[in-house]
């Protein structure tokens, strides 16, 4: 997609919120709409109960879905926080250009953060690893941000189908002084009573997404027509093949193997990340109604394209403990 | 892609979201087949993918007890530590959807001291599957999974008698099963109980029908979860709006958001502020997509209404003419679920919809048995313990029954200095004793009578460890301040305990008791205008916070009387170390009954190297600075 026909696209999703007055083909389906009030709750919630939260964004179209919520939650009002970006420097370039023209588009307050001492490190997903750049990059530049800014709450995109110990996570959930996650400690959800209170310098990560699955989030993006990151849509795309999985060749940072060259193909993303971190799937998908026809009949989950899961195993809830998202 | 197919895509995704989703939980210990049962519902409705598969069968081979087998327990238990030991110890949701419908499964563990995980499943749950051994038949734990089902207000049962593959499929056991559980659970009121014999590890009338149970005549479980009719009868009751957050983009609007509780609400209709009992009308129902004629529960909205209406979070917004219960005394069914036993007396905070007010447990009444339905007594409630309790809270509250309405009848309890959600409460009915009793407004005032004293009064608290020096310094205050003519009073623990509280014990739950009372007295005296030294141990932050909160913010000073325990125990004035090292005494602070130091006290006194004269005089020199002896 061009920058010109990005920035329409995005000027004119950003119209919608300012004016109100949005006329729908059909009524959202019975499901998604009781899914939406549960996100729209938890927000308000969030907002009403402390005093400096954050919403990480993260471009990918889970971020899109929560910050449509946010936008639909608090109006006629904006979001009455702003957005935080944890930007490795690997990212696509289309997520960054998506990122800028999106936050200007909507007048977004949106923070981004690198954390300077991995910078300086020179840590990087190539050199270091998945892992090491991982817990550097963003668990650590997530916790430097979140200190700096003392912010007390941050939403986050995470949602429980997507791996086992997501499964067992609050929709509030209490991290201590040093954004540690106590499995075994949870404090008790019940009903829709969320408790919001903490002590200073104790934050809490809020997943207003938890009960989303991943079709219902395509489907929310088809039925409110939510603008995504290109790359989720095929295109030809400059890939090498990797271990079995495909890396796209995003800048000429990624150095070559002996032999190798990058070649074109019919390429999209399930999901986006650092990209010599995220594989691409051979597709032809060109549109939200084809990724969601691909995925009716697709069998392997979405984390499976995320090389950083499968560094060890409990990976992630090892990864959460530590801060992690 | 053509617009009609993106209209036919969206019918074929919606279809199985117009039953709408199904949410249940599966009861039942580690050995009953609870997780299997789960990982096969997930399997046959080809819910695993590719790779899940993959890792669950490296996973079998590693830590499985299938003997290689796929072992579907595995796929459900996330956390490392339930891996290892192989049991659940957590509350994991899991989806799934069928052509029909969408579920969202609690997988809930079964022993007994994770009621309170159970519990936080079966709260929002629609449905219970009570697990059965089929060789071992109704269990203690069958009915205590059965009672709590009831007790969250879970209305419909499966009774799923597993295992059957082991009983040779044998029709009269599971007719027996079937009786004794029907007689079991007989006094509590389900809409219904559905029996199902199955084995979830060879998938037996899970999602099809068995044809090794050719004499069973009824639906497989799937089939029955599917066409399951379970509302939650919320859109039935009355309009409730719990006001969530005051929507005030700029000077030309003001709305109220929220999500509707219960009952639905249109344009134009007319409603009350509960707690004030201030009228308007419906003007606007807001939403981003434009406004609505009507909204009904479990909408999210903004309501706009016609007039300024004084409308804060916390506030709901109901019909005038079905108003719900607003009172600050009532009876409630509380489920306890911290290691640190629930003490009546003690002050918590309780969030009942949007509203958190601060709230004590004025009487338990009675525990409750969970393995026989009983009521046993009880004086404090400790963990996964169940007792119907009595409470008070600082300013009235609206509610309804928890019976009728889930929404607003429902409780948490939040400990005010750890912040962990400590129970979970299901009002029972309001109690009328608050309609009763009036504050009796009085023509002389507390300004007045400290005026004609010439001080302000207050409350002066020290707390420390038996031997820090309490008693000693507050009596040299005393008489320091009496000297220069001001009227004092002293509370001492050793005199109080020989009148007022002589029938109080030394307990944590006395102990709370011992000192709200004196916390009440000592109002009384600030009330008559003195300065009240009180000397007490009083080991616990929450009691010392709940006498700070009975009187003004500047009338209460806190003085830690500090002194490690070793000293205390050296000077043990009263002999009660040795008495306590000897075992002769029980609960003896600092020794077998733990003291929570202030964290931020007005005056923290070191009296190891400090003598009892100079320890008073700072006191006296802080009432000086903060204006209290003018």
């Amino acid at each position: 997609m061009s920058d010109g026909a990005l920035s329409q696209t995005l000027n004119a999703y950003a119209d919608r919120f300012a004016s109100g007055q949005r006329s729908r083909a059909r009524p959202l389906s019975a499901h998604l709409k009781a899914l939406e009030a549960e996100s729209l709750h938890i927000m308000r919630e969030v907002a009403a109960g402390f005093a400096n939260p954050v919403m990480l964004y993260s471009i990918g179209k889970d971020s899109a879905v929560m910050l449509h919520l946010a936008l639909k939650a608090f109006w006629p009002s904006r979001p009455p926080f702003p957005f935080l970006h944890i930007d490795t420097t690997w990212k696509f370039r289309e997520m960054i250009a998506y990122r800028d023209t999106l936050a200007a588009a909507l007048g977004l307050t949106l923070y981004t953060h690198t954390n300077p001492d991995g910078l300086a490190r020179g840590i990087n997903p190539i050199d270091s690893g998945s892992s090491l750049h991982t817990q550097v990059m963003k668990t650590e530049a997530l916790r430097q941000a979140l200190n700096q800014h003392g912010f007390d709450a941050a939403f986050g995109g995470a949602r429980r189908d997507e791996e086992k110990s997501r499964a067992k996570e609050r929709i509030f959930s209490f991290r201590d002084a040093n954004h540690g996650w106590d499995p075994r400690g949870q404090r008790p959800e019940l009903w829709n009573l969320y408790n919001t209170r903490i002590r200073k310098g104790e934050s809490i990560r809020v997943f207003p997404l938890s009960n989303w699955t991943e079709l219902d989030i395509w489907q929310y993006i088809l039925e409110e027509d939510i603008p995504i990151v290109p790359l989720y849509f095929a295109a030809e795309r400059p890939v090498v093949r990797r271990d079995g999985t495909l890396i796209m060749v995003d800048d000429d940072r990624l150095p070559m193997q002996p032999g190798e060259t990058p070649d074109p193909l019919m390429v999209r993303f399930r999901t986006l990340g650092c990209y010599p971190l995220t594989g691409a799937i051979e597709s032809r998908a060109a549109t939200v109604e084809d990724i969601v026809m691909e995925m009716l009949t697709a069998r392997t989950s979405e984390r499976s394209g995320r090389l950083i899961d499968h560094d060890e195993a409990g990976s992630m809830e090892k990864k959460k403990r530590e801060g992690y998202f | 892609m053509s617009g009609a197919d993106r209209s036919a895509l969206i019918d074929r995704l919606s279809r199985s979201g117009s039953k709408g989703v199904l949410r249940f939980i599966t009861c039942g210990s580690v050995d009953d087949g609870k997780s299997t049962l789960i990982g096969r519902l997930l399997y046959d409705s080809k819910l695993l993918f590719e790779d899940q598969l993959g890792t669950l069968e490296r996973d079998s081979k590693k830590h499985g007890t299938t003997g290689g087998d796929i072992d579907f327990a595995l796929l459900l238990d996330g956390l490392e530590a339930e891996r290892e030991q192989g049991i659940t110890i957590d509350v994991a949701y899991r989806f799934f959807a069928t052509e029909k419908r969408k579920f969202v499964v609690a997988d809930t563990p079964g022993h007994e001291q994770y009621t309170r995980n159970m519990a936080t499943g079966a709260s929002t749950a629609d449905a219970a599957i009570i697990l059965v051994d089929a060789r071992k038949g109704v269990l203690t734990q069958t009915r205590r999974h059965t009672y709590i089902a009831h007790m969250m207000g879970i209305r419909h049962i499966v009774l799923a008698v597993n295992k059957m593959d082991l009983v040779e499929f044998d029709r009269a056991r599971f007719e027996e099963i079937h009786g004794a559980y029907r007689q079991a659970v007989a006094s509590l009121p389900f809409e219904t109980i559905t029996p199902i014999p199955m084995s979830a590890r060879f998938g037996d009338n899970v999602t099809a029908r068995s044809e090794r149970m050719d004499w069973y005549s009824g639906p497989a479980l799937l089939e029955f979860l599917e066409d399951l009719e379970a509302g939650s009868g919320l859109g039935d009751q009355p309009f409730r709006f719990p006001v969530q957050w005051v929507n005030r983009p700029n000077q030309n609007f003001r709305g109220f958001s929220g999500t509707v509780a219960s009952g639905r609400i249109s344009q134009g209709e007319a409603v009350i502020i509960a707690q004030s009992g201030a009228a308007a009308q419906v003007a606007r129902i807001v939403t981003a997509d434009g406004d609505l004629e009507t909204a009904a529960a479990g909408e999210a909205v903004t309501l706009v209404l016609d007039r300024e209406v004084d409308v804060a979070r916390g506030d709901m917004i109901v019909p005038a003419a079905a108003r719900p219960d607003v009172s600050d005394q009532f009876a409630a069914e509380i489920l306890w679920m911290n290691e640190a036993e629930l003490l009546s007396g003690r002050s918590y905070l309780l969030k009942a919809g949007t509203a958190t007010v601060p709230a004590t447990i004025t009487t338990i009444k009675h525990g409750i048995d969970v393995n026989t339905f009983e009521k046993e007594p009880a004086k404090s409630v400790a963990l996964n313990g169940i007792a119907q309790c009595n409470v008070s809270t600082a300013y009235p509250i609206p509610f309804d029954p928890y019976e009728d309405n889930r929404a607003t009848g429902a409780f948490i309890l939040i400990d005010r200095f750890s912040n962990q959600t400590v129970g979970a409460g299901m009002i029972r009915h309001g109690l009328r004793r608050a309609d009763n009793i009036h504050a009796q407004a009085m023509d002389i005032t507390k300004a007045e009578r400290a005026r004609m004293k010439g001080q302000k009064p207050a409350i002066i608290w020290f707390t420390g460890l038996s031997g820090a020096g309490k008693s000693t310094i507050a009596n040299i205050v005393e008489k320091r301040l009496s000297a220069a003519g001001h009227h004092t009073y002293s509370l001492d623990g050793d005199n109080v305990r020989h009148g007022l509280n002589k029938d109080l014990g030394f307990t944590d739950a006395d102990r709370v008791e011992n000192i709200r009372r004196i916390g009440e007295v000592g109002r009384l005296f600030v009330d008559a205008g003195l300065i009240v030294t009180c000397s007490f141990i009083s080991p616990f932050r929450s009691e010392r916070q709940m006498v700070r909160e009975l009187v003004g913010a500047d009338e209460f000073i806190e003085v830690f009387v500090d002194a490690p325990i070793e000293v205390c125990i050296a000077r043990d004035p009263k002999g009660l170390y040795r008495k306590a090292q000897e075992g002769k005494i029980k609960n003896f602070t600092g020794f077998d009954s733990p003291y929570e130091a202030p964290e931020s006290p007005e005056i923290h006194l070191h009296t190891a190297d400090l003598s009892p004269e100079d320890a008073a005089e700072r006191v006296i020199a802080m009432l000086r600075d903060m204006g209290r002896l003018s």
